[in-house]
């Protein structure tokens, strides 16, 4: 049969399994040939039409926007010309705050800053100011921080799954991805005793270790969660109106990516390899074993595809995980950065001191400063910390991925038509708190 | 092949022995609206997150009459503000209330929009309280969906024992034309003054 | 895959046999092996580099202030440094008001997997004035006019430098400077009454639409009123 380059020839139900149980991957467009053919964006259908331009204003209250954020659209028609993104609207002075806290005490802050990520915020900025004091961490309190960045990975792309689908036109998947998330939360509440914002690490180990049944309940989630993925693959995936508001939108190149400074899925669907557990790696993670996917042209839906496959990567470091968790210290054994337990802090002349020093004065580094960034969903994120010997920082700068990515979202949409601006803007997983800060 | 025959519309007369009550027209009234709130997720931060959890399979707050989610503010009974809303968005923050039309209540959802919470600093509005009426303050940071299904039942509370012959129920809040305040600017003051911990931290250094 | 795609491969000029990166251990806080790329810069720009030293692992370089743009593009167009990735602008004043004000870029070369911390100092009461980097990468875009909006510091060459995350009218000054208290400098009241005093339906100020040449295309009436002043930004 003939294909237009607007052809998609999905059918709506699947085809079913292959041998691994996956959903069995069939091309999207097949040429008279049989040959397989990359779907292309469709051409700009618009004629030069001489007409007035519109501006339509999005946001910073509308529900497709994922927050509040503010685009401000010229429409040709129906075709974007211009789009002025206006961002701010969600700024709470995070750095600022942090000159005024100690290293624990930033802790708190880092959790409501990219929310959907807490705990993979915490561990990084635990590593960065870990990094200033010149602490080296226990084995044990590495692999349950791997733990927790890789439990906050799923929960964050699964926020993302879910709210995209609804953006494009699903509801279930997101009613699927919140049923996962809350087998998370429940980990993490068992962990830690917060659901969301979780604070989970301290300078030189972690709030808590983990109960005792909580490997048995994560390895019962990685045994079952990639079924969920399965499904909404198969829901998703090959879906014809998800395949025709994804394909061929938001095309970036991997030099303009790279240009534009995208970093996670967003760069490495736009061909872009680079992910910082695999180039500038951190808690050991040259020693697992997962790979990262790479997209091959760059739009809306490989952002999706890399998604989804990180997800299953994330699954599989979490079955490492569990698997070579050792026993020993979760904390550093250094009491000028760790409390003492309570009961020593209050029969221990020397605990007490140190129990008191902390609390009144924090743990002061050294004079330096240290960048460290790690994997967030969402891309590079880093944490920037000075010191000038006091027990506060002098600067604390977050290096936010999703504020990088959204800079680029001008060149992703213009041209494109005012319905795909929502589809395009939600490929890049913002999160307001953590562009804002 | 004919078409079956339409069925006929059925009137029964009214034969006096239906089953009937009587009711004050306030309890009737106050028992639709509260059963029926519409909510508008005014939704920035991290409560956000924790809104959509509620909203989600497991919470579910359809179970109490929310199960259509006004996202536009002309449709909406109910605001629920989640997360801290900093001073540039306080003008939106007014837009949107006073687009809603009455009856009209707002829940303010988490410590950031009660009380500016842990981000007592130069970009957050201590309170949207200061901005808008607030009904009922949800704590925590995030408030779990149990508290936040708490403090909407509280709000269903107080819907049915609202009285009709209450004529100041349905007042618009009326701001000072010149300042756009809606309370004196002193009162602002007073209550955004920093209080328990956070008053001993404001040396940046040491 | 269109023939153009050619995929940026972090850690393809290193060849195959380059030692995997791994997690760095036990990283001193002063010293440890510099970064190559240092002794490139000085034997390029003899005597632009202040200074050099490795803090905790990572290469910190403090340049002459006319010429970091130079170096940055040399540095991003050179084929044996290639630094193609930006990974942050930003500032640092300290609390010792004596010492100067620090621009940081913070650059990554993905080919060679390198870090490099690029510092200029500004004195105190010298000019804010920095080179942007916004021509070599568009990442600079809102990173410099973040910076801008939080110390005041103005990149010269950047073409839309606006406040960014403040709104334009916002009078307190620049927040993150030392100078500025936490709470900000007006009360709560007149902080909240000048945020009101905004209007949200407002759609742009003149300097955004006159960086797209859509000045002209408006009705009459409204360039006039943009003409004399009227931000309508927020």
């Amino acid at each position: 049969m003939a294909t237009t380059k607007r052809t998609v020839e999905v059918s709506l139900s699947t085809t079913g399994l292959d041998a691994h149980g996956k959903p069995q991957r069939v091309p999207l467009v097949v040429d008279e040939s049989g040959q397989t053919v990359a779907l292309e964006a469709p051409p700009s259908m618009e004629p030069d039409l001489n007409g007035e331009h519109m501006l339509i204003n999005i946001g910073p209250q509308h529900p497709a926007t994922h927050g509040v954020l503010r685009l401000v659209l010229e429409l040709d028609g129906e075709t974007v010309v211009r789009c002025i993104p206006h961002i701010g609207y969600l700024h709470c002075g995070f750095e600022k705050i942090g000159e005024y806290r100690q290293y624990n005490q930033i802790i708190p802050w880092t959790d409501r800053e990219d929310y959907l990520n807490s705990p993979g915020n915490n561990v990084a900025f635990a590593l960065g100011a870990e990094r200033l004091f010149g602490i080296e961490i226990t084995e044990r309190c590495k692999v349950l921080r791997v733990m927790a960045c890789e439990m906050s990975r799923i929960i964050s792309h699964l926020v993302w799954l879910g709210t995209t689908c609804i953006d494009i036109g699903a509801f279930t998947p997101f009613l699927w991805a919140f049923q996962q998330r809350e087998k998370i939360y429940e980990m993490l509440e068992s962990w830690i005793g917060a659901r969301l914002t979780t604070t989970l690490t301290r300078v030189g180990g972690m709030g808590a270790d983990i109960p005792d049944d909580f490997v048995s309940k994560l390895s019962a989630f990685v045994n079952t969660f990639p079924k969920v993925v399965d499904e909404i693959d198969r829901v998703v995936t090959r879906n014809g109106i998800w395949v025709g508001r994804t394909v061929g939108l938001g095309v970036m190149s991997p030099e303009e990516a790279t240009n534009f400074g995208l970093s996670g899925p967003m760069g490495r669907a736009s061909g872009v390899a680079f992910d910082v557990r695999k180039d500038f790696p951190y808690l050991d993670y040259e020693t697992y074993d997962f790979d990262v996917p790479v997209g091959t042209n760059g739009d809306v839906y490989d952002r999706f595809l890399v998604r989804m496959e990180e997800l299953r990567q994330s699954t599989r470091i979490l079955a490492q995980t569990i698997k070579r968790l050792p026993d020993g210290p979760v904390n550093v054994d250094d009491h000028r950065v760790i409390l003492p337990p309570k009961s020593r802090a209050t029969s221990d002349m020397e605990s007490m001191i140190h129990h008191f020093k902390q609390v009144m004065e924090g743990p002061r580094p050294p004079i330096g400063e240290a960048y460290v960034a790690v994997e967030s969903p969402k891309g590079e994120k880093g944490y920037y910390m000075v010191s000038d010997g006091s027990s506060k920082p002098v600067r604390w700068r977050i290096r936010p991925p999703s504020f990088v990515n959204l800079s680029a979202i001008p060149a992703m949409v213009e041209g494109h038509l005012l319905s795909d601006v929502i589809a395009i803007n939600a490929s890049i997983d913002i999160v307001m708190g953590e562009i804002d800060r | 092949m004919g078409l079956s025959p339409r069925p006929e519309p059925s009137f029964t007369e009214l034969t006096g022995d239906e089953p009937w009550m009587t009711t004050k027209l306030d309890a009737f009234v106050n028992w639709g609206r509260k059963n029926s709130l519409w909510p508008m997720p005014f939704g920035t931060a991290c409560c956000a997150i924790e809104f959509m959890a509620s909203a989600a399979s497991k919470y579910d707050l359809a179970r109490f009459g929310m199960e259509r989610q006004a996202f536009s503010p002309r449709q909406a009974d109910l605001l629920i503000c989640a997360g801290r809303v900093p001073f540039k968005l306080a003008p939106v923050l007014r837009r949107i209330w006073q687009q809603m039309p009455q009856p009209k209540w707002c829940i303010s959802m988490g410590a950031c929009a009660s009380s500016g919470g842990m981000f007592d600093n130069y970009a957050v509005v201590q309170g949207i309280d200061s901005i808008i009426p607030v009904d009922v303050y949800v704590p925590g940071c995030p408030p779990r969906p149990e508290g936040l299904l708490y403090g909407i039942m509280m709000l269903q509370k107080k819907v049915s024992n609202e009285r009709m012959s209450d004529k100041t129920l349905r007042n618009e809040m009326e701001p000072d034309p010149k300042s756009q305040l809606y309370i004196p600017p002193s009162v602002i003051d007073e209550v955004s003054e920093p209080f328990g911990n956070s008053v001993h931290q404001t040396r940046s250094g040491l | 895959m269109s023939a153009s795609f050619s995929p940026v491969i972090a850690g393809s000029a290193l060849g195959p046999n380059a030692p995997a990166p791994a997690t760095p251990r036990n990283v001193p806080n002063r010293g440890g092996a510099m970064n190559p790329t240092v002794d490139a810069i000085r034997a390029r720009f003899s005597g632009a580099v202040q200074r050099a030293d490795v803090v905790w692992g990572e290469t910190t370089i403090v340049v002459d202030r006319a010429r970091v743009h130079d170096i940055i593009l040399w540095l991003h167009d050179d084929p044996s440094q290639s630094y193609n990735y930006l990974s942050d602008v930003t500032a640092v004043e300290f609390r010792d008001l004596e010492q100067p004000l620090e621009v940081v870029w913070h650059l990554r070369s993905l080919p060679y997997r390198r870090f490099l911390r690029v510092k200029v100092l500004i004195e105190k009461g010298s000019s804010m004035d920095v080179p942007s980097v916004w021509d070599i990468y568009k990442a600079a875009d809102w990173l410099e006019r973040e910076c801008y909006d939080m110390f005041g510091i103005t990149f010269s060459g950047h073409p839309d430098l606006r406040r960014l995350l403040m709104w334009e009218q916002y009078k307190e000054g620049y927040p993150l400077r030392k100078d500025f208290p936490l709470r900000g400098r007006f009360s709560r009241s007149e902080q909240l009454r000048q945020a009101l005093a905004a209007n949200p339906e407002a759609r742009y100020s003149k300097e955004e639409l006159s960086i797209a040449d859509a000045f002209e295309d408006l009705p009459v009436d409204m360039r006039r009123r943009l003409d004399t002043g009227e931000r309508t930004g927020e």
